[in-house]
């Protein structure tokens, strides 16, 4: 035995210094394996189908010819899988959506609906049986389209109210010497990680396992257990390596699917979906149609603003895109309005999608806002400076540290706002028209509960264990750095292991809230383990081994406005003869905390800022009314933004630094996304005169405000 | 996915027997659409006979001063190749503008010629297509359309061919050359593809089981002084959703000769003929390619969602030939 120590002399901070991603060699070179190929023997392979139709029952399912089909081994549909159970609250007190419950009832409230899993010796003979398999329904009219005027309307709660107010807002409004009353809307937004979603169940030992890509094992775990009416502590699901979330691997139909699958057949059954079909399983942020008022004194001071958004849910689940939250954040004004409304269509259940409610939101808020300031006659960073709250407009609460302003000065030095000829129009390169447009972020600084097991070897090193979730954004390294410095050594004598729900709950890689989360309980359980190791004792073989929960600690911070905020500019190049919008280049400045690992960080935000950039110009699904699905699901008809696309984009931070605040990380996974679209349309406004108020700003739409603008097309 | 017999072809005598009469085997190129397309269910052939190892793969001048482009050169080197470049250069640029250079290295001559529509519905085998199978009709027409025919559809099918490089070949007057077990032949690009009608299944003049062995460019000296400009919903990986390429003869302000063709408009690169007589003797000025944009776009019948590639084809006609134009006068 030996006695090791954490450092007495502190080696130099891990934190704060670039790193490389401890698994990028095994990821660039195909040795990290990821969910769907995980070898297992006596695997089998399960195929989803799903319904060819929007509503109605299902008739017939023709499974004896599929069952003669080579390499079969069953089909599994209503009238012969097995029972689960959904009457539970899962994470965050939510109920869970019907859509996971496969294979429970006859009826079809979406196209796209799991109707059977076909499972056979192999993929390929499971996917032929399942293109085969017959399913005759009883069709029902449907209705998937946004209609602003749909008589189910109805507000919904979120994690947040769905209505706030206070104030008169008519009187307010009436009383404004600038106002801007102005309707936006975004479309149907697909995650669509690279990796598609893919889980393996078996049963081994009296236990349930899952191999899976999910960004929460606990998570999945907790789901499964309760779907399945098992012992949370006979289910285990391991998630080593994921492909990337945004908020769409939670649990979903192919989990539950295999795990069925499995137990029937008493072997592991892997089901993967295709890219078709995550368009309809995989959720995706629904379409948005909001209406922002906004009301300004003579100094372009807000009186009134009102922010309403209405999108779409399923028939069988209640999700509420709250597109109208950020501006409980952003300002305040006399008579301050918000409401999220949704209406039931016969769609798959939209879910949280990276930046869920800001994204969107921040198009519709940041774009008013640049409409009020063209109004007022303000530059448009003026505006928002003289609009900055003292307190949380809606909650009264005090923010914790709200660094917007330090954010526009940087940015606006950095991007040569100076000067900037505020008239649209005026800028010219060859048949490019030029402009600049400049919109503020923000996002939410949450943290949940985790636990985490800390041991020290006799050999000097250590290993941290924690349910977290690596889904591409370097999580496991950030953990690595920062118990690094919570126990003062140098990184290489740590090992992370991450991804298995056998090490207690944390949690999720969601809400921009895992980085933070984790960090909080692997520093926890670094101090004692610190503490226990100062008193000297001979580490024995086994290590020494503590464990933390910060649910006490979280539970114990002072209520307070915990938010990142970040000031986005964009410049953009407009072709008014052909409607083509090319980004140049693009900036944000960013108040996050600390920041863990600046080459990751920086590129989180750049992935951010993409997405922004995608979303304002190309990412668009379109649903056809008449059959109710996505037209062109795949990524050759839904389009992200290429390489091309992407023109010189920096992100950078600014100190943010709470003193309030146990761990003093933000979360940096979404905020890069937020105003992004603003800034885009805005800086359009800027080139062309035109303001685009529906995304994304296709060449159609530049097309017909050019030729509406001008008389003629060629002008 | 079905199961398929695979076979690899060595010389074109050997690939077209190996294909014979049978409805269900494919020619396989760089299988850069037919393997998508296997995926999706829309192709499920039994055999694919592999002709990537024939000897097709040159591109050689002719005595007469044109081009002759065997079926297995590759997109990347058809546009990489200092011959087309010089000559043909809206050829090149218009092979560049397409896919991505990945796909480029894989892609043919041969299968670029005949590849796919890329409609939503064509692509998806739960809905109806009378593209795909005859007489189950056309959801595009009360669908999605935006990147749907302008010109030359019918009431049968609106859905566009996907293809830049034959947007540049069409102009160019090229010819393609085919094998069968019966004998050679040749079909100009302009009798290439096939009326739409109510046959939108049926989508070439090829005999069956014909093997295109090349594609003839014809010497063309105005060719050397021509473009392709292709607008697309992003910069780059998408199909046009309106292209053109030109080509302008211009002497003392005046246009002795052009040629245009549009690409993302018909079931078909569309040549625009009616253009090219409007423009052959009249002023080389921007009224004048307005005027020849207008007489070819007379025949557009668009759709609910597309009209807006009228406009884009005429400013994109006016944009390409007044630079062409201003070069020439340089």
């Amino acid at each position: 035995m030996t006695t090791v120590v954490t450092g007495t002399t502190a080696p130099p901070r891990s934190v704060g210094t670039a790193h490389t991603r401890i698994e990028g060699r095994d990821k660039v070179t195909g040795a990290a394996r990821y969910a769907g190929e995980v070898p297992f023997a006596d695997l089998a392979h399960g195929w989803l189908v799903l319904s060819t139709v929007a509503r109605g029952r299902i008739r017939a399912i023709e499974s004896e010819a599929v069952l003669a089909m080579p390499g079969v081994l069953a089909v599994l549909d209503h009238r012969t899988a097995p029972r689960v159970n959904t009457d539970y609250s899962g994470l965050m007190g939510m109920r869970p959506d019907p859509t996971i419950a496969v294979f429970q009832h006859d009826r079809v409230p979406h196209l796209g609906w799991p109707v059977a899993l076909v499972v056979a010796e192999t993929s390929e003979q499971a996917r032929e049986a399942a293109e085969a398999l017959v399913v005759r329904y009883e069709e029902a009219p449907h209705h998937t389209g946004l209609d602003t005027d749909h008589p189910d309307a109805h507000a919904l709660d979120g994690v947040m109210p769905g209505v706030t107010g206070k104030g008169d807002l008519e009187a307010e409004l009436a009383a404004s010497a600038t106002v801007v009353d102005a309707e936006y809307t975004t479309p149907e937004e697909h995650h669509n990680p690279m990796e598609p979603h893919a889980a393996t169940a078996r049963w081994e030992d009296g236990r349930l396992e899952l191999v899976d890509s999910n960004q929460g094992a606990t998570w999945v775990t907790g789901e499964l257990a309760s779907l399945f009416s098992l012992d949370p502590g006979s289910v285990r699901v391991r998630s080593e390596h994921v492909g990337g979330g945004f908020g769409s691997k939670g649990i979903r139909a192919h989990q539950v699917a295999a795990v069925m699958a499995a137990t029937l057949l008493r072997r592991p059954v892997r089901v993967v979906m295709t890219r078709r079909q995550m368009f309809s399983l995989a959720g995706y942020r629904s379409p948005t149609a909001q209406r922002v008022r906004l009301g300004a004194d003579a100094r372009g001071r807000l009186r009134a603003l009102e922010h309403n958004s209405l999108s779409v849910t399923s028939t069988v689940h209640e999700y509420v895109e709250p597109a109208a939250d950020p501006a409980r954040v952003m300002y305040d004004a006399d008579a301050h309005h918000t409401a999220n409304r949704v209406i039931p269509l016969d769609v798959p259940s939209p879910t949280f999608m990276r930046a869920p409610g800001e994204a969107p939101g921040s198009f519709a808020l940041e774009s008013a806002m640049d409409e009020l300031a063209e109004r007022c006659g303000l530059d448009p960073i003026e505006l928002r400076l003289r609009n900055e709250p003292d307190q949380g407009p809606v909650s009264g609460l005090p923010f914790a540290g709200r660094n917007l302003p330090a954010c526009y000065r940087e940015g606006a030095r950095r991007f040569g706002w100076a000067g900037r000829d505020p008239r649209p129009g005026r800028r010219r390169d060859g048949r490019w028209l030029l402009g600049t447009g400049t919109a503020s972020a923000s996002f939410f600084a949450g943290a949940g509960p985790s636990t985490a097991t800390l041991t020290a070897h006799p050999d000097g090193t250590f290993t941290v264990r924690i349910a977290a979730a690596d889904i591409g954004t370097g999580a496991r390294t950030a953990i690595t750095l920062v118990a690094a410095d919570a126990l003062r050594v140098t990184p290489d004598r740590v090992r992370v292991r991450i991804g298995d729900s056998d090490f207690g709950p944390a949690m999720i890689a969601g809400g921009s809230m895992g980085t933070r989360s984790w960090s909080w309980a692997v520093t926890a359980a670094a101090d004692e383990l610190r503490d226990r190791l100062a008193l000297g004792s001979d580490i024995p073989a086994e290590g020494i081994t503590v464990r933390s929960d910060t649910a006490a600690a979280i539970g114990a911070l002072t209520p307070a406005e915990r938010h990142s905020y970040g000031a986005q500019f964009a410049e953009v190049a407009v072709d008014p003869a052909t409607g083509e919008v090319r980004v140049r280049r693009m900036l944000g400045i960013f108040a996050a905390g600390r920041i863990i690992n600046p080459l990751t960080a920086r590129n989180q935000f750049l992935g951010g800022m993409v997405w922004g950039l995608s979303m304002a110009l190309h990412e668009e699904a379109v649903r056809d009314r008449a059959f109710g699905g996505v037209v062109g699901a795949d990524l050759a008809g839904y389009h992200v933004a290429t390489n091309a696309d992407v023109p010189r984009i920096e992100a950078d931070w600014i100190e943010d630094h709470d003193p309030g605040d146990p761990v003093g990380i933000k979360g940096i996974g979404e905020i890069g996304i937020v105003g992004v679209a603003a800034a885009i349309a805005n800086a359009v406004w800027h080139a062309t005169g035109t303001r685009h108020r529906h995304l994304p700003i296709r060449p159609d739409r530049v097309l017909a405000a050019a030729t509406a603008d001008r008389g003629r097309p060629d002008a | 996915m079905r199961e398929f017999d695979y076979q690899r072809a060595h010389d074109v005598a050997g690939a077209v027997a190996l294909l014979g009469a049978a409805l269900d085997t494919r020619y396989l190129g760089g299988g850069t659409n037919l393997v998508d397309l296997m995926k999706t269910g829309v192709e499920r052939p039994a055999r694919l006979v592999d002709i990537r190892e024939l000897p097709l793969d040159l591109v050689e001048s002719t005595p007469e001063g044109g081009l002759r482009i065997g079926a297995t050169v590759t997109n990347g080197d058809l546009a990489a190749h200092p011959e087309v470049r010089r000559r043909y250069p809206a050829l090149a640029q218009a092979v560049l503008a397409g896919a991505s250079g990945q796909l480029r290295n894989m892609a043919t001559v041969g299968g670029n010629l005949l590849q796919r529509t890329r409609c939503g519905y064509f692509t998806d085998v739960t809905r109806p297509c009378n593209k795909r199978v005859p007489g189950s009709g056309c959801p595009a027409i009360a669908g999605d359309h935006h990147n749907h025919a302008i010109l030359g559809a019918s009431e049968h099918c609106v859905a566009t061919h996907p293809s830049d490089m034959a947007v540049a070949l069409s102009a160019f007057d090229a010819v393609v050359r085919y094998e069968t077990g019966a004998g050679g032949g040749e079909l100009p690009l302009r009798d290439f593809y096939l009326p739409v009608g109510d046959t939108p299944h049926l989508e070439t003049a090829l005999p069956r089981g014909a093997l295109i062995t090349g594609v003839t460019l014809p010497p063309l000296p105005i060719a050397g002084h021509s473009r392709y400009r292709k607008v697309r919903e992003r910069a780059s990986y998408a199909f046009a959703i309106g292209s053109a390429a030109a080509a302008l003869d211009v002497h003392d302000g005046v246009v002795r000769d052009a040629r245009l063709a549009f690409g993302a408009v018909a079931s078909r690169p569309w040549r625009a003929t009616a253009a090219e007589r409007v423009l052959t003797g009249a002023p080389a000025t921007p009224e004048t390619f307005a005027a020849a944009a207008d007489a070819e776009l007379a025949a557009a019948r668009p759709l609910e969602h597309n009209a807006y590639k009228v406009t884009l084809l005429r400013n994109l006609t006016v944009a390409v030939l007044t630079e062409l134009a201003e070069e020439a006068a340089r």
